[in-house]
């Protein structure tokens, strides 16, 4: 049942096409039913499926010839990422309602957008992984370029070239695993019980690890991030930094570090310090975490304040899954989920709810007015959304923070110290940005001409609340997503990981 | 004892009301401040059931609540109070009716403002009552929250600056407390704090956070200090303890008045709570390894924020300096209580002397320092916002049952016998002579810098010639008179009457001193 999610939308998406020319309104509740359909067979499925246990969805035989298939299965992981990504899906069309230029186009690519994303996370065949993930690059391409903003040719180029980059060297990788194991299978599971020489996966790791640890925004590799994310318009950005990016990190943990596990041992030399791929991604991670916030804190462009807040939070997803112990990966699958919902929500309040009436994004020309109190749903938004991004308590990034931080004191205690600093940033990236945002003291002079900002519509409201609904109900009770995650972890594919330090 | 959730309820009662309010908006003001006056008035009125149903025969946890909440965290919701706690209680309720009283005077988003108060209020209720660390830091982290937008949006001229510097100062102690909590959890698995307690009192916590964390390069005891110093941060910023005490005169001044009235009488008592809630029974022997250096620190933020007090010129700052003062005694108990006595037994007598003192001065502390703030309040209302020591004088001319009054709770905040104030000090300091002798007689320094400028107060607002632009400063009207007398009422009961908190608290503060140890 939950391949379903790919083929409604993936029929969403070709219907759109069908639909009758100029007829803006039934476009976007086409789109809206399709992404609610897939949405709630993915709940559906979240609901019975209790165990977190792989489950076989789809299997048969494609190129027989080569040993791949077309083999659909979900674990604890791969449900959570569906779940966020439905739910993504639907408030970012919620967030759409406004778009009149080339509708039908629009939802066809976003929909066909959510139908890969989908694939990716469902597919256990590394074939498959790569066909969809390829798939994904086609629409957010087009939907940056043509509905886009700020420099938007340049933004959606670079996230191509990033994106192919990345892939490319996953290819690399899996090809030579492909061959090395010469099994005649692309089966995710067969491949990660095949042992790899240790010294193939200490070059293979770090290759594929890279790969898709460039969609995830590691640094030095995440410059795309904040200026796709800027240029894409508000339901690409939530879709980009809320599900795409976790793309790269399920990859990570799904793909590289399933296959490789030895290459994340000990190299048997130190090099200032590290002494692993491991502890290198570590460092990386955390210097993501800092320089991203630190970014975040002087920029003057709203949206490049949540852009950069992204690279931040995705620090610690990477982080997560570098501390391999049980508790530090759980908490980085947690964060997947959270950020996505989070980093949704702030595209959502500065493209749709602010850029989209103001027209502009300036910091400075923001504050003068008085958005506050002129549209109080935004501010307020605004607010709960940075405390949930700070990483207060009661909301879902705490929960997953809190996870991540005990792993790392566990793995690495003086990294811990690093990401304290980086969380006291980010609270005071979020409070500069919500101040001189929505709660500056400085006036405009006199402008009583101005037209009145439209009030915030009804979609938005919705799609607020769900979003923010969400990231409470997961803060107050992270054990429903826990449930499914733990045991995921503990199955036989994270076998080779589960060494060393796992508790 | 009922098996009735007392204590969520409670904890409930005052976000209902916030929600209450924003959903009845703007319209009607004057009905928008009664149904918070309503909804803080519930809150009190449960909290005198409880008060009631309280058994004080024993010292320990009571009304407790427990249901398994994040098993893979080790996270149960379990609420329960001892004295401490009921103490915290009651103080809470009296503070925000109070501080409800005092902001009657807000005319901009009535309900916003009130519907924060009361979020607030409800946040102080959790943090006072959880025992499991997850959501007793859900409440200590939020109240930051209504406070910071209480501070933004009513504040005075300068509240931006001081919005921050209150957010940022609190979050950087609450990081430092969590990465502290999160490497104990690494180790125990447990974020109980009962069950924490047992675990450091039988010592088996240290070594095995110590064993855990596996920091080869520091000795044992020294991994145990840098993560007692995380903890300690936390609780340092919150009281706050001087060198981490700037961003309070800044916050309390800019504060709207009505908020200044929470934020000392209640909210400064959340740092104290932390103290000895967790950081004494958690973390007792490594306090007790670096005593001096905290006696010092005691000492220092009651000596040097009485003389700040009176180089200061604005009431509001003179009163922040001055609540800082007072909380610092209360430091100076809980520490002189660390003292190593080995068993002897009139000196375990002053221990309970001191956490006893402890008690009744964070109660009396806030009750005195919420019903000053409430006088600036009105002083500010009659004089369009002035509040400086020199924009008056005379006043008892004019207006003197307001002179008489607000005396009253001046007096009160000296320390006069017969008053509330009086008894939590004289406990504190007949403890901790006998224990700590050198940082008690230094403490003594700031009682005495504590009278001059209470003088000075009377001396220039109320005395001396009438300052001729205040001759028509009206005097208490009669519903002010009635909103006050309960307040002015209570620090002579308690003055006089001690005995009706220390019946309460009394054996919770001998066993928190025996759990200590000797």
């Amino acid at each position: 049942m939950l391949a379903g999610t790919v083929y409604i939308s993936f029929l969403g998406a070709a219907g759109m096409l069908l639909l009758p020319k100029g007829s803006v309104a039934s476009a976007r509740i086409f789109a809206l039913s399709t992404a609610v359909a897939a949405f709630a067979i993915a709940l559906a499925t979240f609901v019975q499926h209790r165990t977190g246990e792989m489950l076989t969805v789809t299997r048969v035989p494609w190129i027989p010839s080569l040993g791949i298939e077309y083999y659909l299965a979900a674990d604890g992981i791969s449900l959570t990422l569906i779940l966020l990504t439905g739910i993504i899906a639907v408030t970012g069309i919620l967030f759409s309602w406004n778009i009149e230029h080339r509708t039908k186009e629009f939802f066809a690519l976003y929909l066909l957008l959510i139908g890969a994303v989908y694939g990716v996370f469902l597919s256990y065949d590394l074939f498959l992984i790569f066909v969809f993930y390829e798939i994904v690059i086609i629409p957010k391409y087009f939907l940056i370029a043509i509905w886009g903003s700020t420099r938007r040719e340049y933004g959606a180029m670079k996230l191509a070239l990033y994106s192919f980059v990345g892939s490319a060297m996953v290819l690399i990788g899996l090809i030579a695993a492909y061959v090395v194991a010469g099994a005649k299978t692309t089966t995710l599971g067969d491949l990660a019980q095949f042992s790899f020489s240790l010294h193939f996966q200490m070059l293979a790791f770090p290759l594929v690890f890279v790969g898709f640890a460039i969609l995830a925004g590691l640094w030095p590799f995440h410059t795309w991030a904040p200026t796709g994310h800027v240029a894409a318009p508000t339901a690409a950005s939530m879709l980009l930094a809320g599900v795409v990016m976790k793309l790269g990190a399920y990859g990570c943990l799904r793909v590289a570090m399933t296959l490789f596990p030895l290459g994340l041992g000990p190299w048997g030399f130190h090099i200032i310090g590290l002494g692993s791929w491991r502890d290198v991604f570590a460092l990386l991670a955390v210097i993501g975490i800092i320089y991203g916030a630190l970014v975040a804190l002087v920029q003057k462009d709203f949206k490049f304040v949540v852009g950069y807040s992204s690279v931040s939070h995705m620090g610690f997803i990477l982080l997560g899954l570098m501390t391999l112990n049980q508790i530090g990966l759980a908490g980085a699958v947690l964060q997947m989920f959270s950020h996505g919902i989070l980093a949704g929500l702030l595209f959502a309040v500065v493209g749709r709810m602010v850029y989209a009436r103001t027209h502009t994004r300036e910091l400075a020309m923001l504050g003068p007015m008085d958005l506050n109190n002129v549209i109080p749903f935004a501010a307020i938004t605004f607010v709960v959304a940075g405390m949930a991004s700070m990483g207060l308590p009661g909301f879902s990034g705490f929960v997953a923070e809190l996870m991540i931080l005990i792993g790392v004191w566990r793995a690495y205690p003086i990294l811990a110290v690093f990401v304290g600093i980086g969380i006291v940033i980010g609270v005071v990236y979020i409070w500069r940005a919500m101040q001189s945002a929505f709660f500056s003291d400085a006036r405009l002079e006199s402008s009583p001409t101005e037209t009145p900002l439209p009030p915030i519509s009804f979609p938005e409201r919705l799609g607020a609340i769900i979003l923010i609904g969400a990231s409470v109900l997961i803060g107050l009770y992270p054990q429903m997503l826990l449930n499914i995650v733990i045991p995921a972890l503990n199955s036989p594919l994270f076998t080779g990981l589960r060494k060393g330090s796992w508790q | 004892m009922t098996a009735f959730a007392w204590i969520t309820v409670l904890t409930a009662a005052p976000l209902v009301g916030a929600f209450v309010l924003l959903g009845l908006g703007d319209r009607n003001k004057s009905l928008v401040r009664w149904v918070a006056q309503a909804f803080s008035f519930i809150a009190l009125l449960l909290t005198l059931i409880v008060w009631f149903h309280f058994d004080s025969g024993s010292g320990s946890l009571q009304f407790q609540e427990r249901h398994n909440w994040i098993p893979t965290l080790g996270v149960e919701y379990r609420v329960g109070i001892d004295g401490l706690g009921l103490l915290m209680l009651l103080l809470t309720s009296i503070v925000v009716a109070i501080g409800i009283f005092a902001s009657w005077q807000i005319q901009e988003r009535v309900s916003l403002y009130f519907s924060l108060v009361l979020m607030l209020q409800a946040c102080m209720f959790g943090t006072f009552t959880a025992l499991n660390f997850f959501h007793w830091f859900i409440f200590w982290e939020l109240s930051l929250i209504p406070a910071f937008f209480l501070i933004r949006l009513w504040g005075g001229s300068r509240r931006k600056a001081a919005a921050t510097q209150f957010l940022v100062y609190t979050m950087v102690g609450s990081v430092g407390l969590l990465l502290a909590f999160l490497a104990i959890f690494l180790a125990t698995k447990k974020f109980d704090f009962i069950d924490l307690t047992t675990l450091a009192q039988s010592g088996q916590l240290m070594p095995a956070v110590v064993d855990k964390l596996a920091w080869n390069r520091f000795a044992p005891q020294h991994v145990a200090l840098i993560i007692f110093a995380g903890a300690f941060l936390g609780f340092a910023v919150k009281v706050p303890l001087v060198p981490f005490h700037t961003w309070l005169p800044s916050a309390y001044s800019e504060a709207p008045t009505g908020t200044t009235v929470l934020l000392t009488g209640a909210m400064s008592k959340m740092g104290l709570y932390g103290f000895l809630r967790i950081l004494l029974p958690i973390f007792g022997a490594q306090m007790r390894a670096v005593l001096t250096p905290l006696l010092w620190l005691a000492a220092a933020t009651i000596v040097l924020s009485a003389y700040a007090a009176l180089a200061q010129r604005d009431l509001k700052r003179i009163f922040a300096y001055s609540s800082i003062n007072h909380l610092g005694y209360c430091l100076l108990g809980v520490f002189a209580v660390l003292k190593s006595t080995a068993g002897e037994p009139t000196l375990s007598a002053e221990k309970y002397a001191a956490m006893n003192g402890v008690l009744l001065q964070m109660f009396n502390h806030g009750l005195t320092a919420a019903t000053l703030f409430w006088f600036v309040a009105m002083l500010e209302n009659r004089s369009g916002g002035l509040r400086g020591l020199d924009d008056f004088g005379g006043l008892r001319k004019v207006a003197p049952v307001f002179t008489g009054l607000m005396g009253i709770a001046l007096f009160s905040s000296l320390g006069l016998p017969g008053l509330n104030g009086f008894i939590g000090e004289f406990l504190i300091f007949k403890g901790s002579f006998p224990l700590v002798t050198w940082a008690a007689s230094l403490s003594v320094i700031g009682l005495l810098a504590t009278a001059i400028f209470v003088l000075g107060i009377l001396q220039h607002v109320f005395s001396g010639p009438l300052n001729r632009r205040w001759i028509t400063f009206p005097d208490l009207t009669g519903s002010e008179r009635l909103a006050l007398s309960p307040a002015i009422g209570l620090m002579f009961v308690l003055g006089l009457d001690p005995q009706l908190l220390l019946a309460v608290v009394n054996n919770t503060a001998i066993q928190m001193a025996q759990h200590l140890g000797n």
